[in-house]
């Protein structure tokens, strides 16, 4: 039992990297931007957080230069792709080559300073529940914010007006411009969500996940996160699962090997979630659920208004 | 707009590159350009770290004399070899590449550009202008493996690997022999990584290596994570490729550290008076290549002294990480009594010896 628990804990703390980013991702892609610079905010947001973190004492106020940190890096993108009209792949691209470097060259002189990890924010009572209250209960707060975060954001999409107005620009910006909504505003908006939700799951990197800084140490998550939003058909609660199923499948692997379970190539292992992402991928396009695919109609697509 | 201008000045560079190359002896004021090719970033404060400080110790022996540059971040893939070919291009002279997977990509660049020359780390293609270099850095293993085998308690030691080819197997082994040696009863479970970089995959593979009974945490791959979680948890790990107390001040038991500096200076030496010759070197604990770092507080005084013993007999020529008689965990000798492996059979080392899982 003991084992399971330590599992799922590392499961939980390899997978909310990822919601978190992937959730941002997920609302700027609805609204019709594809913004692919993900692993630069996550940067951005990992280096600001620790250096905050380090330097004031505070790891709440680090969360906080986090997202301004990512949202920040984000409002770059939103200018030249929503005002300036640049193309969007190449414009998120250079995003996360300048993110790279630009945290590099601001964390040089913070690699190896030490920093204290996330304190665990213990629930009364129910952290001392047998086998679940460590799992469910005992986490930091950036895992908590991760779920709650995916839920608002399911709920805001599905159940409420400005979710609505939100889908119907990345669906059809045309149509809605046509009824008065202020379709790039709401993008910039969007994007700065976005950044700011990549920054968060930097900043969980580098404050809780491996409690450090080092250049580029988010090691292609933010990649992963833009797989997971594809995966997850951008619908908030399949990407729930989704996160915790790319964590859940890393995670195991590596146990697997330890305990010598099956002697099958580790590169194989490794490549499972990648695997998993386009079977599910074939799937969708090919199953009886082909229209459920649901990519916004007006993904990627620049928006001039003509008035 | 900005393109066109950086081709022109590639291709003017190429065409200086081309001009000087050959009268380099008569024109020693011009500075010698160098360029170093990494695999990670500088600041992984690993193996691309190190790399980077025998740039720096270069630059700082040479002075006026030489002019470094470095690309960090390079994929071991079609990307090297525009960079090393920009490189080559650009006027360096020397060009340095430091991981095994621009092997290819240095070898094709290499027959294109015949006055540039090129050394390449951990390979094993040669040419008249590509030399190879690298460290015997199972001989670093060699010293932990004995630490290991005095320090554990529960005689089950976690190490990680990046990928199994020969250096990170011969790793694995020379540590196992060498820990087994001292205790019989170790058992060194091994879980690949399949990166060199990836600090929350590191740290979590740690993390499954403990959770499964392992108290000591050995790693072939670059970042500090994986001491970190050690250092957490109250346990032991070693420093991978520099000296990482920073990260796990009470953890770290102690580090093999690259030192690339005396070699990285002899070959821009060599350049400088003419002498550079292509050639394939092996370098260890001898070289000072590789060197075994201060080690840590939870070291008690008598293992320290006899893993200090273990690197002399190393140094002496009197011990060989692997001596005879050994035989792999399926049964096969591979080395008699009396013999140690040649280097021919550990570049092309497959095999585990027993005590090895996974």
């Amino acid at each position: 039992m003991d084992a399971t628990v330590a599992i799922l804990l590392t499961v939980i703390s390899a997978a909310t990297p990822l919601l978190l980013t992937a959730t941002g991702e997920l609302v700027v892609e609805r609204a019709g931007v594809l913004n692919l610079g993900v692993e630069g905010m996550m940067l951005a947001g990992a280096v600001a957080g620790f250096v905050t973190a380090v330097t004031t004492g505070s790891p709440a106020l680090g969360i906080v230069a986090a997202a301004l940190a990512g949202a920040a890096l984000s409002l770059v993108f939103g200018f030249l792709t929503l005002s300036l009209l640049a193309n969007q792949v190449a414009t998120g691209l250079a995003l996360t080559i300048f993110g790279i470097g630009l945290s590099a060259l601001l964390g040089s002189s913070f690699v190896g300073t030490p920093t204290t990890r996330l304190p665990r924010l213990d629930l009364p009572v129910l952290s001392d529940l047998p086998v679940i209250g460590q799992i469910l209960f005992g986490q930091d707060f950036l895992v908590y914010l991760s779920v709650v975060l995916c839920l608002a954001v399911a709920w805001f999409l599905r159940r409420t007006r400005g979710g609505m107005i939100l889908r119907a620009c990345g669906e059809n910006h045309e149509a809605a411009h046509a009824l008065g909504y202020p379709v790039i505003g709401i993008r910039y908006l969007a994007v700065l969500f976005g950044g700011a939700c990549a920054g968060l799951g930097g900043a969980f990197l580098s404050l809780a996940y491996t409690p450090m800084w080092i250049e580029a140490m988010t090691a292609g998550r933010g990649w992963i996160a833009l797989a997971l939003v594809v995966f997850a058909a951008w619908r908030p609660l399949r990407l729930l699962a989704g996160a915790y199923l790319f964590g859940g499948v890393t995670i195991l692997q590596l146990h697997a090997q330890g305990a010598g379970l099956f002697h099958v190539p580790a590169q194989l292992l490794s490549m499972l979630p990648y695997l998993a992402t386009i079977l599910v991928l074939v799937v969708i396009a090919a199953g009886p659920w082909r229209g459920r695919l649901n990519a916004p109609a007006c993904l990627g697509k620049p928006f001039r208004p003509t008035s | 707009m900005t393109l066109i201008l950086n081709r022109r000045l590639l291709l003017g560079g190429a065409a200086a590159a081309a001009a000087l190359g050959g009268i380099r002896p008569i024109m020693a004021e011009e500075p010698l350009k160098i360029g170093f090719v990494y695999v990670g970033p500088v600041g992984d404060h690993g193996w691309s770290y190190q790399h980077d400080q025998g740039r720096l110790a270069v630059e700082k022996e040479f002075g006026e004399k030489v002019k470094t540059s470095f690309v960090e971040n390079v994929s071991e893939g079609p990307d090297a070899e525009r960079v090393i070919r920009q490189l080559a291009s650009s006027g360096h002279e020397l060009i340095f590449t430091t991981s095994f997977g621009f092997m290819n990509a240095t070898a094709r660049v290499a027959k294109q550009f015949p006055k540039v020359k090129f050394e390449h780390a951990t390979g094993y293609t040669r040419a008249a202008n590509l030399a190879t270099y690298d460290g015997r850095f199972y001989e670093g293993r060699c010293v932990i493996g004995t630490i290991a085998g005095r320090m554990t308690k529960t005689n089950k030691i976690g190490y990680i690997g990046s990928f199994p080819i020969p250096e990170v197997v011969q790793g694995i082994n020379a540590f196992t022999l060498a820990a087994r040696k001292v205790n019989p009863d170790v058992e060194v479970r091994v879980i690949w990584a399949s990166t060199w970089y990836d600090p929350g995959k590191e740290a979590d593979a740690a993390k499954a290596h403990i959770d499964q009974g392992a108290d000591i945490i050995v790693q072939h791959t670059d970042s500090p994570a994986a001491l970190q979680v050690a250092e957490e948890r109250g346990l032991m790990a070693f420093g991978q490729a520099s000296d990482m107390s920073k990260f796990a001040p009470n953890a770290q038991l102690t580090a093999i550290v690259d030192n690339w500096s005396p070699y990285y200076i002899k070959r821009v030496q060599a350049v400088l008076d003419g002498s550079w010759k292509s050639h394939a070197v092996w370098l260890g604990l001898k070289d000072g290549e590789v060197a075994i770092a201060p080690y840590g507080p939870k070291v008690p005084p008598e293992v320290a002294a006899e893993a200090d013993e273990v690197q002399q007999a190393i140094i002496a020529g009197t011990r060989h990480p692997f001596d005879g008689p050994i035989t792999d965990r399926d049964g096969k000798e591979r080395a008699p009594a009396g013999r140690h492996l040649t280097d021919e059979e550990l570049t092309k080392m497959d095999w585990y010896v027993p005590g090895v899982q996974g």
